[in-house]
Formats: structure tokens, sequence, C-alpha cells
């Protein structure tokens, strides 16, 4: 489980604080999704995750251990991390590149074993690319990339996944099938920190969401709690309907016209 | 990779060794190379190929691994197919710094330190330039900025020679065009030293490489101390072409071409790659100094301008690609 309490980040040479106090935590076996603006901080959040910035104020815990406290690979193995975007310069077959989920696991001389193999094979199953093992990673289409990422991200073998905007450059079908695969997971006991643009996607699937604005904490609750269109409006500077979903009856948001 | 394939790079390696031994002014029989590397065969061969040729083509080999294995680390940790210690100034710090050294009366096993710290001074230079120009990120703009502190350097280089007594350094020429002509044995045992160490640092680092190659916040959410990671590898890559370049001077390209071939085998993992460009890299240099001797005889042509007139097409066929 991840915490935040009270998390303050500026970067250099801002003026403003990236994230104002942030406090939110991550409930196990669910899916929290932070949601807002461009530039709320919901990046930012997995940036100090991965320690490329350093709050100035307030605690970061992963399961009561205090994240500074922490090394490199101790991180790794519990939490995983699918960043927004990964460009490979010289791409690597998507075997090789699922193995480097193991990297937090192997020290400098140690060969991967059997539990690695075993990780990296059970990986790829879940996340439904173990057809793909031989292929290279530029010649994967935007969802298999995606789902080959989140293979990587599972053989690292912890329970806490964090994606940022995992869905970005895929397709609606693609994107359900990303969001499905998420559920699963969790189903089977991972914990999802999400952070995504999709608000009416996460609504549906996320059990926890955290509304932010320029670094603060707007809403933090159910999808129904978050999901008011009033508070929606100020955040997003839009006029906003929220109705209910004709299937499952998760709060929707409609954008209106602006005038 | 299978191992026939690394069987083939051997055997070319070993091919191209046997060639570059027995061709010259002098030609000595294959079938006559063994006796003379014993010392048993005819007394002229033994000197052309105990004093001359086998220690130049050791000399080469060895400044081909060093440089094949710089740029395959370079290449993957700065993700840039167009890194490589020649085009990034690092030999072209180096140089100034075995310059200075050698001027001040430095010799032997130090040398090559001395180098180090002028290739680490060039990349500095190189990364504040870089900095300066923006655009961080761009592979383009550091190797600019490269090319930059390169040609300073080489400026550096003359400034010094000519004041420097004739008799007691090498010219300028030498350092800039890069030779294994006058290669001693002594000096082959300090290059050694060197790339075992250095090559060794390396392979260890090999799988923070791979990782690295991922770009940065991948690599922190592996769990990689991201900046420590970047610097280790600079250090021990500048520390392998500095060596290179206090025991033969500057010998462009080979950095950049050699990963490259070693990568068009399918190798991909660093560990393997960085193997095969220290194989790779022998044989070019090796084939470079061969056809320099060979090309023009009696003259010699520089080692540096043999790898540059090879090195530049590939470079423009690469940037090509890149933009």
């Amino acid at each position: 489980m991840i915490a935040f309490e009270g998390v303050t980040v500026r970067y250099p040479r801002s003026t403003a604080d990236a994230l104002d106090r942030v406090s939110l935590t991550t409930p196990p076996g669910a899916i929290t999704a932070v949601v807002g603006p461009n530039g709320s901080g919901k990046s930012t959040i997995v940036r100090s995750l991965i320690r490329r910035v350093a709050p100035r104020d307030g605690r970061i815990t992963i399961a009561g251990r205090l994240l500074s406290d922490l090394s490199g690979p101790e991180f790794a193995r519990r939490v995983a991390v699918v960043t927004q975007r990964e460009d490979l310069t010289f791409p690597v077959l998507v075997s090789d590149y699922v193995a480097l989920g193991r990297f937090p696991h192997l020290g400098v001389w140690h060969a991967a074993g059997a539990v690695d193999d075993l990780a990296i094979a059970t990986a790829m199953r879940t996340a439904g690319v173990a057809d793909l093992a031989p292929r290279r990673v530029d010649t994967l289409s935007g969802g298999e990339w995606q789902r080959v990422r989140l293979a990587r991200a599972l053989a690292q073998g912890g329970d806490v996944l964090v994606l940022d905007e995992p869905t970005t450059f895929l397709d609606i079908g693609h994107e359900m099938a990303v969001f499905e695969l998420l559920e699963r997971l969790v189903r089977d006991g991972q914990t999802v920190l999400l952070v995504s643009h999709e608000l009416n996607l996460v609504a549906r699937f996320a059990s926890h969401m955290v509304l932010l604005d320029r670094g603060r904490v707007i809403a933090d609750g159910s999808p129904t709690d978050v999901m008011q269109a009033d508070v929606l409006e100020r955040v997003y500077h839009w006029p906003i309907s929220v109705l209910a979903d004709p299937i499952d009856g998760a709060p929707t948001l409609v954008l209106k016209r602006s005038r | 990779m299978s191992p026939a394939r690394w069987s083939l790079l051997g055997l070319v390696l070993i091919g191209v060794a046997i060639l570059a031994i027995a061709v010259g002014t002098i030609p000595v029989p294959i079938s006559g190379i063994w006796d003379a590397v014993r010392g048993t065969g005819d007394t002229q061969l033994t000197y052309v190929v105990r004093a001359l040729r086998l220690p130049r083509v050791v000399m080469a080999s060895l400044v081909g691994v060093g440089l094949g294995m710089s740029g395959a680390a370079l290449q993957g940790t700065m993700r840039n197919p167009l890194a490589e210690p020649y085009l990034l100034g690092v030999s072209g710090g180096a140089a100034v710094g075995a310059v200075l050294a050698q001027a001040a009366g430095v010799a032997g096993g130090i040398l090559p330190l001395a180098a180090f710290v002028g290739a680490i001074a060039a990349v500095l230079a190189a990364f504040v330039v870089a900095h300066a120009a923006g655009a961080r990120g761009d592979p383009r703009v550091l190797l600019m900025a490269g090319v930059v502190v390169g040609a300073f350097a080489n400026a550096a280089i003359m400034v010094i020679l000519a004041n420097a007594e004739p008799n007691t350094v090498r010219n300028a020429l030498w350092w800039m065009m890069g030779s294994v002509g006058e290669a001693t044995w002594p000096q082959i045992a300090i290059l050694l030293g060197y790339i075992i160490v250095g090559g060794g640092v390396l392979v260890a680092l090999g799988r923070e490489v791979d990782v690295l190659a991922l770009g940065e916040e991948a690599a922190a959410g592996l769990g990689l101390n991201v900046d420590t990671a970047i610097r280790r590898v600079f250090l021990v890559a500048s520390l392998l072409a500095a060596a290179t370049v206090a025991a033969a001077g500057l010998v462009g390209f080979v950095g950049l071409v050699v990963p490259h071939i070693a990568r068009a085998f399918g190798l991909r993992k660093h560990r393997p790659l960085l193997f095969a460009s220290a194989l790779v890299g022998a044989t070019l240099v090796v084939s470079a100094d061969l056809l320099g001797r060979v090309l023009r005889p009696p003259a010699e042509l520089p080692l540096g301008a043999v790898t540059a007139l090879v090195g530049v097409p590939f470079f423009l066929a690469k940037l090509r690609r890149l933009t």
C-alpha cells in the first residue's frame, strides 16, 4: 500500500508547488485513480515515487515503511511503475524486455534462475503477451506494446502497480482491454495506483478516486463522491453534466457546449 | 548469438591479424610466422615479426577492444546511436591530458591516468556546452558539443606541442591522427592492464546499461539510481578511451561503427554486446592499420585517417536515419 501524507513537491526554478500537501492512500486490492487537468500534479506523484523529485515536506510510505528508507531494488520489488512513455533507441526482443523486470532481484553476477523464469513466464501469460516473446518491441502495435510493458511490471513480482496514463495512445477497444486486465489483476490481489485522463473509464473501474487541481487534492472518495458536476466544472473550467452509465450505473460525465 | 557466430567473429580477427603480420615491405610467408614468433626461423623475419608487426597488431587489437567497448557502453547509456568517445570529445580531452603530462615528463602507466583526467574534463565541458545549447535529451546537441570540445582539444594539442622540445614528445600529427606503428611491449602491457580492469567493470555494469537503455524514468522505476549509474558508466568508458588515446593517439569513429556491427548480429543485451564489440573493434582497427600500410606504400596512412575514411560515411548514414 502506498501512502502520501502531506507531500509537498516543488521543481527547481518553479514558483508554485507541483504538489501541495497531498495526502492519499491506495487501499489494498483495489484500483485507486488519480485524475485532474493537465499540470495538476498527477505525474509528479509518479515521479516522486520513483524518486526523480524529492518532496520538500511530508512523507511517502510503502506498506508502512518510509520510501526514503528503502533501497531502489527494495522499492522495485514491491512496487512496479509503468511510466507514461518509453522509447527504446535500440529495440530489444519482447522476452528480453520482460526479463528486465527481474533486474531488482538480481545481483551483479547473479544469473536469472528458475524463480525468475517462472515470474517472467507468468507475467507474460497474465498480460496475454506470451505469443509475442520472439518479436522485437519496435514491431508491436500500441496495444501490444502497452501490454508488454505491463508484463515487465508484473515480472517485478511486487503487489503494487503504478501506471501513468497507460491508455493515452490506445484506441477505445485496446483501452478497455487494458482496464479489464487491471481489473483482473486487482481481483488476484494487486493494488493499482493509476494516473489517468479518462474520467469515465476510471469511474467504472476504480473503487477510489483522487481529484487533483494545481497540486492540491480537491476530492477524494468513491467515484460517485468525486464525480460531482459542480466540482469537475470548477476544476476543468468547462460545463459538465454527470449522468449514470446506462449499463452499470457508474457516474459518467458528459461535456456540454461552452455556450 | 550462436557459438558458431562467436567463433566466426574470433576467426575473422585471427585471420586479419595473420594477414597483418604477413603483409608489408618485407613479406613474411604465413607458414613462417609461427617460427618467427618463437624465434626459430630466419633472423630477419624474426626481427620483423617480433619487433615490428606483432606488437603493432596486438596494440591495434587492444585499441579496438577499448574503443569498441567504450562506444557500446556510451551508446546504450546515452540511448544515442551516434555516441562514441571520439565524437563526444572524450578522446580529444584525453589526448590533451596525455600531451600535457608527456610534456611535463610523465610516462608509463601514469600517462593513461593523465589522459583520463583530460577525458573527464572534456566530458564535463561537453555537458556544459550542451546545456547552454538547451534541448537536453536531443542526441545531436551533446554530439555537437562533443565535436566543439574535440576541435578545441586539437587546437590545444597544437599549441602545447608547438612549444615542446621536438625530440621529447611525439608530434601533434601522431596524437591527432593516431598510430600503432611505434608500439612497444611495455606500452602494450600498460594498455592491456587498463583494458582488463575497465572492460571488466563495463561488463559488470552491463545489466545496468540494459536498464538505462530503457530511459531515465523506466530505469528509476526498476530501482536503479539513474544519475549514479550514468556517471559510473561514463567514468569507466572514458577511462578505457583515455587508455587507448595514451597508447595510440586519437582513433576516431571506431566506437561509433563497432557497436552497430555487433548489433547486426542480433545482440541487444549489453554484456554479450560488449564482448562482441571487443572482437569487432579489434578486427576493425587491425584491418584499418593494415589498410593504411598497403594503400600507398612505402608511405603509411595514419590509423585515425583510415578509420575516419570508413567512419564518416557510416556516421552520415546513421545521422540520416536519426533525423
